[in-house]
């Protein structure tokens, strides 16, 4: 079975789902009813899209540490542009997020140009755009109210809520770059030996600004579903969750050393993450307690991870 | 006949330390010449600078005796230079077909979309990967889990194709077992048929001295001299390495022009 399960990795981290599911369930007889399941999807969406680009950036031996101050200033701009100016949803969403594209791609030009490493330059501008989300609204944040983001936040369509279309959708998107595409090939390359890659003929440079750029996108996309949920756009939102991002990434057994794992072994990553915040709510475990279980359980999966001798 | 390369007084500073000074040395088509010389003496520089991968000093490159510019491996590729490195040549994590293609995947447009054309992909690699090597057959393993040879036999595969007309090889039979050595060896001699130029980087004189028609041996960024493989002993090749010395029956061109006489 070990080495079944490590030809497709997937079905390993699947595994450990459906077997953390089933723990939640036998605990409390709320975790399996169709209310809390919705919950769940819901409460993934976010966490599932700032994890998806950052699968990207972590293959490529990289890291985006500023995915959740992206995600605030998208939130905030697009807040601002409706309630402020009174763009219509139409106009103020695809310009946030396209502002999360911009600013992952000035995350990439950075780390290519000066060659400043990603952790570091990706620090430098997650306190940049919070700071810019922070200036921009003077701390406070915008109430939103659009039909548009109701129904974004609350809508469901055949059952299932409208957040998770929209992360089942760019996790196609990224499954058909990364495994049908010859940008995705490459960037398990540039993983992998970044110098041979470069002696083989691949644009690097072209292919992290490009990675970069793609965890800004996700971002701003996730910023929609966030203000859509709250209907309000508070700047200092998702403090942290860039480290969740990453804990999803990595429970879905992304390598940190590069060039090995999958967007959808990281979309469920983020479930486990997302049932383990869930389950412990229906047990009443306090908040301050999860954080330790979460702690734990990042230690945990990328020692198993080790275990199964990759 | 007009060489089909020509390196002329090629140099190479780091932090104002000469990798390589004045080196000249040229290959013709149907021609194996190897390079030797002790770690540092400046062969992996100086066969970086015509793959691509680094950018001389000062210098000059001809291909067919026009002059070219290399100012990236892509550039190379187009001139038709392939270099399989020692330890750089192939991505682990891949698989053969894969690493074939890398950085060069055939594609195909699918709803306004380019994709890669897995199918054609994985047909042209095994009849090129076969045509190297028939016994290999693991083409979706990941090639960091292959034998020496296999791995040197995907390497070469990628690095040989219709439009390679100087192939750099970064000793090949490192590594490599008796066996799949000799595949190496009928490999060589099978390519210079094909009339490609060969250079050939080794330790091993031995391989050297049986592969080569000429030899070219480097010391402290510089040629020594070069002889006729057929005419030098292991023993002319040591001298050359170790204390510079040339051969009575060293040959006169591009490799001794530089040579001056050593000091020390």
């Amino acid at each position: 079975m070990l080495k079944w399960t490590r030809e497709r990795p997937v079905l390993w981290i699947l595994a450990v789902m459906l077997i953390l599911g089933a723990i939640l369930s036998f605990l409390s007889p709320f975790f399996l009813t169709v209310p809390n399941l919705t919950n769940l999807l819901k409460q993934v969406s976010i966490l599932g899209l700032l994890a998806a680009g950052q699968t990207l950036v972590i293959i490529s031996r990289g890291i985006d540490l500023s995915v959740a101050s992206i995600l605030a200033l998208c939130a905030v701009v697009m807040g601002g542009l409706m309630s402020q100016m009174g763009l219509p949803p139409g106009v103020a969403l695809p310009v946030g997020i396209a502002l999360g594209g911009l600013v992952g791609a000035i995350n990439g030009l950075v780390i290519v140009k000066t060659g400043i490493p990603p952790f570091i330059a990706t620090l430098g501008m997650m306190g940049i755009a919070r700071g810019l989300a922070l200036v921009y609204t003077q701390g406070v944040s915008f109430q939103l109210s659009s039909p548009t983001l109701i129904w974004i936040g609350e809508g469901t369509f055949l059952g299932l809520p409208i957040p998770i279309y929209i992360v089942l959708l760019v996790y196609a998107v990224l499954y058909l770059l990364l495994n049908h595409n010859s940008f995705g090939r490459n960037v398990y390359a540039i993983g992998d030996n970044e110098e041979a890659s470069l002696l083989a003929g691949i644009n690097v440079d072209r292919h992290k600004i490009l990675l970069y750029t793609i965890s800004g996108v996700c971002a701003g996309i996730a910023a929609v579903v966030l203000i859509s949920r709250l209907s309000s756009a508070p700047p200092n939102v998702a403090q942290a969750a860039e480290l969740q991002a990453i804990a999803a990434v990595i429970i879905g057994g992304t390598s940190f050393s590069g060039g090995i794992g999958t967007v959808e072994s990281t979309l469920i990553g983020a479930m486990i993450m997302t049932m383990i915040t869930n389950g412990l709510n229906i047990l009443g475990v306090s908040s301050f307690w999860q954080q330790v279980f979460v702690g734990v359980i990042i230690i945990l999966a990328v020692w198993l991870d080790k275990l199964k001798g990759r | 006949m007009k060489p089909l390369l020509q390196i002329e007084s090629m140099t190479k500073l780091f932090g104002g330390v000469h990798a390589l000074e004045e080196v000249s040395l040229d290959l013709h088509s149907g021609e194996v010449v190897g390079v030797i010389g002790h770690n540092g003496a400046g062969k992996s520089t100086l066969m970086k600078i015509v793959s691509g991968a680094l950018r001389p000093d000062h210098g000059r490159i001809r291909i067919d005796g026009e002059t070219v510019t290399l100012d990236s491996p892509i550039r190379a590729h187009q001139l038709g230079i392939e270099m399989i490195f020692q330890d750089l040549a192939l991505l682990d994590n891949l698989n053969a077909t894969e690493n074939f293609f890398l950085g060069r995947e055939l594609t195909r447009s699918f709803l306004g979309f380019r994709w890669n054309d897995a199918q054609r992909m994985q047909t042209i690699a095994k009849e090129a990967i076969h045509n190297i090597n028939p016994h290999f057959h693991r083409f979706r393993t990941e090639v960091g889990l292959l034998s020496g040879g296999q791995r040197q036999s995907v390497a070469i595969a990628r690095a040989v194709h219709l439009d390679t007309r100087v192939l750099i090889m970064d000793e090949p039979t490192a590594a490599l077992g008796p066996e799949e050595t000799e595949m190496v060896r009928q490999l060589v001699l099978r390519l210079k048929k094909r009339a490609l130029g060969i250079f050939l980087i080794g330790h091993d004189l031995q391989d050297i001295l049986r592969l080569s028609d000429r030899i070219v041996a480097m010391r402290g960024g510089r040629v020594v001299g070069t002889v006729e493989a057929a005419r030098a002993s292991e023993d002319d090749l040591l001298g050359m390495i170790i204390s510079g010395k040339v051969p009575a029956a060293a040959l006169p061109g591009p490799g001794a022009v530089t040579l001056d006489q050593e000091k020390d």
